[in-house]
């Protein structure tokens, strides 16, 4: 990694932690994470499925939270202090610091994850029922992390940091719903309607690429062909998202 | 003559509201040469085009039209920043971090390993004057100290050229006096400083050359001295000797002391019929001092001018400095 890039990393990952809210973010979700326990002894008969359900479930909600409230004010924040200008009136490439930012970022939600995946491992090894699918699950949320997190940067790139959070948190919503625009396209009769949810289809965020809990949870096999295509997606889908973060950002004028 | 450092030719630049297709232009037709080793001040009121006129040189802004070179190089490639060191105006900075945490951050920016960046945080934390606040986070610093962090990355690369915005705004007294003690420094150990103020004075006081700015037109460039050449007195201040206050045919007297009168004219005319009013009455003449106009004057001139709508010839003072001309 060129050293620029490097250096606005680190930076961005001090940042990250020495941010009182990353740290209650973290500890809430290894609290509730914890209290799949307690819930589990709740049900009869599906303790496994329940705390494997609610821990991974607690997980992607806080890692995305992460992501997102953390991603859409990595641009827009620097640009509204004026903490930029200092920065980008050295030698550095406009593009340098956008990925500086995301690599920053993506360290921190690292941390993150790797520590909320500890937790519940734990929790699973302490239950004796542990199950190393759970921790490709948590990989395969990881990867859908560093995609919203490209997606909150290029929002950040365009626009404020709360406009930038709905559009995100809508993208991941949708995201995970797209097939049901598959669906529609199937159908519809009209060609506009189709060329339509085709473009959706296609050009929004798959998000149900990275998603395998319910596999996991169920037993199911998860073959290596579906790890290895969320992998290909992301590095494609992904660099596109911070290309046009980048290209956003190198014609913007910073007032 | 000295090498050019910064060169803007013909610069223009213009920004339109979200809602409005209209043009509002910042800069028009600008140019400027900053030479090498020189202190240039750039001063004008609010909203002239300072901080736009910074911008543009430094990338952070692309103008409309014109050439915009940093030591020869094209302003908007980031090789012609290697040799710049910029502090904006009023910085925010990282307050997460410490003084030396913040000064080896900025270093690793332009590639400085790891030995050397130590050496340059600890000199530079020395010559600013916070040696000994290092290590404390840039929250718990006042104002002053802020400036004179910022001041420390700004010449974290040892820049041949030092780009102040308002380096002085919001100082104390004694902040002021240690930023312009700092140019001065700059300035004797070989570096070109181009800063944009408010406070006229300081800008007399180190200043090798002045441009001014009003409404985005470069209104004047020159040495202090040059700007001012020419210039009528606002006054006169007359001393004499060996006659009354209420023999004078003119004038007001400011002082008494013993028969010295202190007395100050305020047109040719009243000097010329005082001076001749004392030979006749066989008083002695002491000292005749114009009063000197200062760059506010000369500021607050122009802007009324522009403020009137330019009715006036413009003074359009030479781009490089090398004298003043009158258009139109």
């Amino acid at each position: 990694m060129p050293g620029r890039i490097l250096a606005i990393a680190l930076n961005t990952f001090r940042e990250a932690i020495r941010n009182r809210i990353l740290y209650l973010l973290l500890a809430f979700a290894v609290a509730l994470i914890l209290c799949a326990h307690v819930l589990s002894l709740l049900t009869v008969g599906s303790e496994e499925k329940i705390i494997k359900d609610f821990g991974l479930a607690t997980i992607e909600v806080f890692g995305v939270l992460t992501a997102v409230l953390m991603g859409i004010g990595l641009v827009s924040r620097e640009i509204e202090r004026r903490t930029v200008l200092v920065l980008l009136a050295k030698p550095m490439h406009r593009a340098e610091f956008v990925l500086g930012k995301y690599c920053g970022l993506v360290l921190t939600l690292l941390v993150n994850t790797c520590v909320m995946g500890l937790s519940f491992f734990g929790l699973l090894v302490a239950r004796g029922i542990a199950d190393p699918a759970v921790l490709l699950v948590v990989l395969m949320l990881f990867l859908q992390f560093l995609l919203i997190t490209a997606l909150a940067i290029l929002f950040s790139c365009l626009s404020n940091p709360i406009v930038s959070c709905l559009l995100t948190l809508a993208l991941y919503v949708i995201g995970h719903l797209l097939w049901s625009f598959d669906l529609l396209k199937a159908r519809l009769t009209s060609q506009a309607g189709r060329a339509l949810c085709g473009a959706i289809y296609y050009l929004l965020p798959h998000l149900g690429n990275f998603d395998i809990k319910g596999d996991v949870v169920h037993g199911l096999p998860v073959p290596g062909a579906r790890v290895a295509w969320a992998a290909l997606y992301l590095a494609f889908y992904g660099s596109g998202v911070l290309l046009l973060a980048c290209a956003v950002f190198q014609r913007k004028e910073l007032q | 003559m000295s090498q050019a450092v910064l060169e803007l030719e013909g610069v223009s630049k213009s920004y339109r509201t979200h809602l409005s297709l209209r043009k509002y232009w910042i800069l028009r037709d600008l140019s400027l040469v900053v030479r090498d080793g020189e202190i240039f001040g750039f001063i004008g009121p609010n909203g002239a085009g300072k901080t736009t006129t910074i911008k543009l040189a430094l990338g952070l802004l692309h103008p409309d039209a014109g050439a915009i070179r940093l030591f020869g190089l094209d302003a908007s490639r980031r090789e012609a920043r290697r040799q710049v060191g910029f502090l904006p105006e009023n910085p925010y900075f990282y307050d997460y971090l410490t003084g030396s945490e913040f000064l080896d951050f900025h270093a690793r920016l332009f590639g400085i390993r790891s030995p050397e960046r130590r050496r340059r945080v600890a000199d530079l934390l020395e010559r600013v004057g916070l040696g000994n606040r290092g290590d404390r986070q840039l929250r718990h610093y006042s104002k002053g100290m802020l400036q004179r962090i910022g001041l420390a990355q700004a010449l974290v690369n040892d820049p041949r050229l030092v780009i102040l915005d308002e380096p002085m705004s919001g100082l104390d007294p004694i902040g002021r006096r240690e930023v312009r003690d700092l140019i001065l420094e700059l300035k004797a150990s070989g570096r070109t400083i181009f800063f944009s103020t408010h406070i006229l004075s300081d800008t007399e006081m180190i200043c090798d050359r002045v441009g001014m700015l009003v409404r985005g037109s470069l209104k004047a460039v020159g040495t202090v001295e040059d700007l001012l050449r020419g210039e009528t007195p606002p006054y006169w201040e007359v001393t004499l000797r060996g006659m009354g206050a209420e023999a004078l045919p003119c004038g007001r007297v400011v002082s008494r002391h013993d028969d010295r009168l202190l007395v100050r004219v305020e047109s040719r005319r009243d000097l010329h019929q005082l001076l001749t009013s004392l030979e006749r009455a066989g008083a002695l003449l002491v000292s005749v001092a114009p009063a000197r106009r200062s760059l506010e004057d000369l500021l607050l001139r122009e802007v009324r001018g522009a403020d009137a709508g330019a009715a006036g010839p413009a003074i359009d003072k030479s781009a490089d400095g090398g004298g003043i001309r009158h258009a139109g």
